[in-house]
């Protein structure tokens, strides 16, 4: 057999075994049902938080004294109004664009700060013992108490809740990430790079990253609902969005006082929350489940 | 054979610590390469056999730097690597390459063939992003793949062709030393001797000294000009291939040898069995290192380390009994 016609056999065969990284694990996440409606949840909600402005008939804060309390599937608020005759649904749909703008940016800072801790501990040897020992450190607190915390240094606004929130994130992120580091540098493909000379920098940068990067996904969506919700609940105590901002937990806040005459003011949100939370965990799981290799059946 | 070696190693010794306890202190060692020396001239193609564990891919990968040594000195082309500042090292390291075992996990899953090679030009060299390109095409077809392999991934070549990539890496940056890391074992055999003809003509092309380490004794006899018997860590005998295949002196490369199947019906050879199990390299023995499994041990073996003699011209061995 001659060298050639070996070749041209062989990528024959291998050419129609795979298909990209991307639409195979697209493909994966597509049969599991709760996450396909998880997505489709998250798309809807994206979509009504850019469009906010295009599809409300009225503003989130306009008031209206003569429509309070108006009960869901009132005549022109379909949702209701509260007690200032705010409309819900603009309200609801307002307080979307808040949480996922907080919930990206949390999670944005968190991967951030988390992968680089994450790419440096795993990779340098030296700096592990430091960097998971303070990583250790920021596990002690209870997420909530530590973002209390840092809200109580930095006062109450939204803004500080990203902040805390985010710094609450990064020691999961970085966890994670050192641990696929571990497993990805003993890859032969490690050595042979630093056998044709490749730097660290190159090294850890273009090729670990790159394969690290299924648990970082698997670890953002999931994070994302961990973050909308601890926003919400830091709204609620007063901690985070002050009223009369559109957010859902400090809608919640505002609704309890009502809850026998309203209760569509706190359910509402509740529901909204609840929904958001459902949507980003089940299509986390979905994505872990799709791109564990060991999971291929 | 010219008398300037191009590489020569000297007491090389890799040992891997091992910790314990709270303080995290050096307990003791794994004695992965033990005061091993060797010389490797241009053009030749060094074998290097011994089982699994004696340390032959430390060896390898020791030579290159990719290991750091715990003593002994490599000679390359004349200069001490060790005294080498850190910008003279990358100019030496670009003349040695290596070619791995698994060529499944030696290229990174996301990364194009095309890219993967072109990666070595960045780091060694200032040529554009056209002349990178052009490079990279010729050596694909050097090594026998065509140009539409460029924009592939590494999962859409079957294992023959990814290693052909791995030898177009190490030759990239033509190298005068390289070191073939089971580069073959992987493969069927079929492959296998389409991967040993490629390796041949480019060593042939490019005056190319390789350092080939393999347990496969067919494949080493096939392709080596001298080979290197190695043992936990340690040389037990070095000679011309056919000082060793015909004249094996060593009694480990005795049981080694005996151990090649014979597709020849009705020839009976004496089949040496050895003893036991490969002694654990961080619990080293006293003495000859081979004296736990060797059918002729003596009382000296067990005392005393044997040296390393010549016993023909160009034939070492490590054994009192020689």
């Amino acid at each position: 057999m001659s060298t050639d016609l070996a070749i041209e056999t062989n990528s024959s065969n291998s050419e129609k075994k795979k298909d990209g990284f991307i639409v195979e694990t697209v493909k994966k996440l597509v049969q599991n049902k709760l996450a396909v409606i998880g997505l489709v949840i998250i798309f809807i909600q994206v979509v009504l938080a850019i469009s906010a402005p295009f599809i409300v008939s009225y503003g989130p804060y306009e008031q209206d004294p003569t429509a309070t309390y108006l009960g869901v599937g009132s005549e022109g608020h379909f949702l209701g109004t509260d007690n200032y005759g705010r409309d819900m649904w603009s309200r609801i749909v307002y307080g979307s664009r808040i949480s996922l703008i907080v919930g990206v940016s949390t999670v944005a800072i968190g991967l951030l700060g988390g992968i680089t801790l994450g790419l440096l501990a795993g990779y340098f040897k030296k700096l592990d013992a430091i960097i998971m020992r303070i990583v250790d450190l920021l596990f002690a607190f209870p997420g909530i108490l530590l973002a209390m915390l840092i809200i109580a240094m930095l006062g109450t606004s939204l803004v500080n809740v990203v902040i805390a929130i985010s710094i609450w994130s990064i020691p999961g992120c970085a966890r994670i990430v050192r641990g696929s580091v571990l497993s990805v540098k003993k890859q032969e493909y490690v050595m042979a790079l630093r056998s044709v000379g490749a730097g660290n920098t190159r090294i850890l940068l273009k090729h670990i990253l790159p394969n690290c990067t299924a648990p970082i996904i698997v670890f953002a969506t999931t994070r994302m609902a961990t973050a909308i919700l601890s926003t919400a609940s830091l709204s609620y105590l007063g901690l985070g969005a002050q009223p009369p901002t559109p957010e859902w937990g400090a809608m919640i806040a505002a609704g309890q006082n009502f809850m026998w005459d309203a209760p569509h003011m706190a359910v509402i949100p509740g529901v909204a929350i609840m929904l958001t939370v459902f949507a980003f965990n089940v299509v986390g799981d979905g994505l872990r489940d799709a791109l564990d290799p060991n999971m291929n059946v | 054979m010219p008398t300037q070696p191009l590489l020569q190693v000297e007491d090389l010794k890799t040992y891997y610590p091992i910790k314990g306890g709270v303080l995290k202190r050096t307990k003791s060692h794994v004695k992965a390469v033990n005061e091993v020396s060797l010389e490797i001239y241009e053009g030749e193609t060094l074998g290097v056999v011994g089982e699994s564990g004696c340390g032959k891919s430390t060896l390898g990968r020791t030579i290159l730097g990719l290991e750091s040594k715990s003593g002994g000195s490599i000679q390359f082309k004349g200069n001490d690597i060790g005294s080498l500042t850190e910008r003279q090292l990358k100019k030496y390291k670009k003349d040695m390459q290596m070619i791995f075992q698994d060529p499944f996990a030696s290229l990174n899953p996301r990364q194009k063939i095309g890219k993967a090679l072109e990666e070595v030009f960045v780091i060694h060299t200032t040529m554009s992003k056209k002349e990178r390109k052009q490079r990279v095409l010729e050596l694909l077809s050097e090594v026998g793949l065509n140009k539409e392999h460029y924009d592939r991934y590494p999962h859409e070549f079957s294992g023959g062709q990814r290693q052909r990539i791995g030898i177009a890496r190490a030759m990239a940056l033509n190298p005068s030393l390289v070191v073939c890391d089971e580069a073959v074992s992987a493969l069927d055999v079929s492959v296998q001797a389409q991967i040993i003809k490629l390796l041949k003509e480019l060593q042939a092309k490019h005056q190319l000294t390789y350092v080939f380490i393999s347990h496969d004794l067919g494949v080493v006899r096939h392709i080596s000009d001298r080979v290197l018997v190695m043992y936990l860590g340690t040389t037990v005998e070095l000679g011309t291939t056919e000082q060793i295949f015909k004249n094996p002196q060593h009694p480990y490369t005795k049981a080694l040898l005996s151990s090649i199947p014979r597709p020849i019906p009705g020839r009976k050879r004496e089949r040496i069995k050895l003893e036991g199990d490969l002694p654990s390299a961080s619990n080293y023995p006293t003495g000859c290192p081979f004296h736990t499994r060797c059918p002729v041990a003596t009382e000296a073996c067990r005392e005393a380390k044997p040296e390393w003699r010549e016993v023909e011209e160009g034939h070492y061995v490590a054994c009192h009994l020689v």
